[in-house]
C-alpha cells in the first residue's frame, strides 16, 4: 500500500497567471520573500487577486532556507488574519514556509517539527494556492517541506499529504528574468529529483515515467534557460513544467544520497539547497553504480544519450552527462570549489556525516554507504575525485 | 534454530542478534530509548536500546501494562512483512499500516538505526503461528 499525490489542478504555460480570475475567495494570505516583493512580482500577484475581489494580506520575510521561527511567526499574522487561501509566491523555500504556515495557521497548538505524514491534520479552513517564481523545487507540487533549525544547523525534511497545494500555477514570465546562476542552481534541484526520485527504492509505476520525462527535460531545456533565459519563453516554460514533474514524481518516491547529503552539507555551510544537493549527485551515482548500477539506464536511454542495455554502461554515460551539464552551467563540481577551505571541512565532517545518515532521504537511496564510506565519499566530494569504491 | 514469533525464546535471540551487530552499533551509537514491538491484540517484545546496543530485552504478555518511549503496533501479518523485506517500516507508518506511539521525528533523525534494526529481526531464524 502506498500513495500518489499531486495538486488538484496544475495551471501552466503563458498567461497562466490569469487563472486568478477564476479563483474563488474572499481573503488572501500571501507567503513570499523580501526580493520578490522588491521586484514587485508580490505587488503584481496582490493586484490580481484585488481585481479578483480578494483582500490580500502579504507575509514577505521568508528567508532563504526557512527556519523553524519564521513559520511560527507567520502562522501567527495568518490567525489575525483568517485567510480562506493561502498563496506560496516564490521558490522552495515560501512553498515550503507557506505550507508550514497553513498548518500551523490551522493547527496552532503544533510545533512546526511535529507535522508528519501519520498525523491527521485535518485542514479545512484554507486552501493552499503555489505560484512558483523558479524552476527547481517542484514544491508546489509536492507534499514534501524542509525547515532549517537554525539552533542545530540542520534541515527538517518533512511532509503531510494534506499540505499538497490544491492549485499551482506555473507561469513562465516569472521566471524570465532568474539570474543565470539561480536558473542553474534550481534547474538543477530538478534534475536531482528526476535522477534520485527514479533510482529511490520507493519508486513506482505511478512515478517513474514523471521522473523520466522531467530529467529529459532538464537536458533539453536548462542549457537554453541558462544561456539566454531572457528571451526563451519556450525553455522557461518546460523547465517550469520539468520542476513541477519531478515534484510530483519524487514527492512519492522519495529521494537518496544527494540529497542527504546536500541536506547535511548545504544547511551547515549555508549552500542554496539545488546548489548543494545537485553536487552529490554525480557522486551519489558513480557510488551506485559501482555496486552493480540502478536503473539510471532508462533515463540515459529516454534521453537519446545512448542505445545501451548494459545497465552500468548506460549509467556512466548518464553520469557523465549530468557532469556536463553542470560544467555548462558553471555549477561547482567540488567541495573545494566552493570555496570551503580543507580546515573548515575537516571541522564539520563528523556532523555532516552525523546529518546525512539521520536524513530522511538517506534511506531511499538504491545504495546506502556505511559509515566509513559516507565520510569517504564526502571527501572525494572534497577534492572533485569520482567514486572509485 | 527457529524460534516462534513473538515468544520469550525470539526475544532471547533477537536481542543477541543486535548486540552482535556491527551495523546497529555504529547506527545507533547516539540512540538513547526504549521500544515495545507489539503484535496487535497481543503480545510485546521489549527492547531497552542504548548506544548501539540492547541492555535488555523482555517478552510482555500486556504491552499496555509496560512503559516504553515508544509503542509500535502491527498486526502479525504486518510484522511477517516487514521481517521478510516486504514492507518498509517506514512507509507503513506513513500509510499507518504500522501505528507509532512516540515521537517520530526523533525515529526520522535516526532513519538508519532503525533500517539496521529491521535487518537484526531478519537475522533471527524465525517461525510464525499460522
Amino acid at each position: 500500500m502506498w500513495y500518489f499525490s499531486a495538486p488538484r489542478e496544475i495551471v501552466f504555460g503563458e498567461d497562466s497567471l490569469s487563472h486568478l480570475n477564476y479563483i474563488e475567495g474572499e481573503r488572501a494570505f500571501i507567503v513570499s520573500d523580501p526580493v520578490l516583493k522588491q521586484l514587485g512580482i508580490v505587488a503584481r500577484i496582490e493586484g490580481l487577486l484585488h481585481d479578483t475581489g480578494f483582500e490580500t494580506y502579504t507575509f514577505a520575510e521568508v528567508e532563504p532556507e526557512p527556519s523553524l521561527q519564521t513559520v511560527k511567526r507567520g502562522a501567527k499574522e495568518a490567525q489575525a488574519f483568517e485567510p480562506d487561501w493561502i498563496v506560496a509566491l516564490g521558490g522552495g523555500s515560501p512553498m515550503d514556509a507557506a505550507k508550514a504556515i497553513h498548518v500551523l495557521y490551522e493547527r496552532p497548538e503544533l510545533d512546526p517539527t511535529e507535522i508528519n505524514p501519520m498525523e491527521v491534520l485535518g485542514l479545512h479552513k484554507a486552501k493552499l494556492l503555489a505560484i512558483p517564481t523558479t524552476s527547481g523545487t517542484g514544491s508546489e507540487a509536492t507534499w514534501a517541506l524542509v525547515l532549517t533549525d537554525t539552533e542545530e544547523r540542520r534541515k527538517f525534511s518533512t511532509g503531510s499529504r494534506e499540505v499538497v497545494p490544491q492549485v499551482a500555477i506555473i507561469d513562465p514570465s516569472l521566471t524570465m528574468k532568474l539570474p543565470p546562476r539561480v536558473t542553474a542552481d534550481t534547474g538543477l534541484d530538478a534534475l536531482t529529483h528526476a535522477i534520485e526520485g527514479y533510482v529511490a527504492t520507493w519508486h513506482n509505476s505511478f512515478t517513474d515515467g514523471l521522473c523520466v520525462k522531467a530529467a529529459q527535460l532538464v537536458f533539453e531545456y536548462l542549457p537554453r534557460a541558462y544561456a539566454d533565459g531572457e528571451n526563451d519563453l519556450e525553455a522557461r516554460e518546460e523547465m517550469g513544467n520539468a520542476a513541477a514533474i519531478a515534484g510530483m514524481g519524487f514527492s512519492s518516491s522519495n529521494l537518496g544520497l544527494a540529497h542527504a547529503m546536500g541536506h547535511s552539507f548545504g544547511a551547515y555551510f549555508k549552500q542554496p539547497h539545488g546548489r548543494a544537493v545537485s553536487l552529490f549527485l554525480p557522486y551519489a551515482m558513480d557510488f551506485t553504480l559501482n555496486a552493480g548500477g540502478a536503473r539510471y539506464g532508462d533515463i540515459a536511454r529516454f534521453a537519446g544519450f545512448t542505445d545501451s542495455h548494459d545497465e552500468v554502461e548506460a549509467g556512466r554515460i548518464l553520469t557523465a552527462k549530468v557532469r556536463e551539464l553542470q560544467a555548462q552551467v558553471g555549477q561547482p563540481m567540488s567541495i573545494a570549489e566552493f570555496g570551503i577551505s580543507r580546515e573548515a571541512f575537516e571541522e564539520a565532517l563528523d556532523i555532516l556525516c552525523m546529518h546525512a545518515e539521520m536524513d530522511t532521504q538517506f534511506f531511499t537511496a538504491p545504495r546506502i554507504p556505511e559509515s566509513d564510506e559516507l565520510r569517504k565519499m564526502f571527501e572525494y566530494a572534497y577534492e572533485g575525485k569520482a567514486i572509485d569504491f | 534454530m527457529a524460534y516462534k514469533f513473538p515468544s520469550p525464546e525470539w526475544t532471547a535471540a533477537y536481542e543477541e542478534v543486535i548486540n552482535n551487530s556491527d551495523n546497529y552499533a555504529a547506527a545507533a551509537k547516539n540512540w538513547e530509548g526504549d521500544i515495545i514491538l507489539i503484535v496487535e491484540g497481543g503480545p510485546g517484545i521489549y527492547l531497552d536500546l542504548w548506544h548501539g546496543k540492547c541492555r535488555k530485552s523482555e517478552f510482555v504478555e500486556d504491552p499496555d501494562a509496560k512503559d516504553a518511549e515508544f509503542k509500535i503496533t502491527a498486526s502479525l501479518e504486518k510484522w511477517k512483512r516487514v521481517m521478510a523485506g516486504k514492507l518498509d517500516p517506514v512507509q507503513g507508518m506513513v500509510t499507518r499500516q504500522i501505528h507509532l506511539k512516540g515521537n517520530l521525528v526523533k525515529i526520522m533523525k535516526n532513519v538508519k538505526a532503525a533500517q539496521e534494526l529491521v535487518k537484526c529481526s531478519m537475522d533471527v531464524d524465525t517461525v510464525f503461528d499460522e
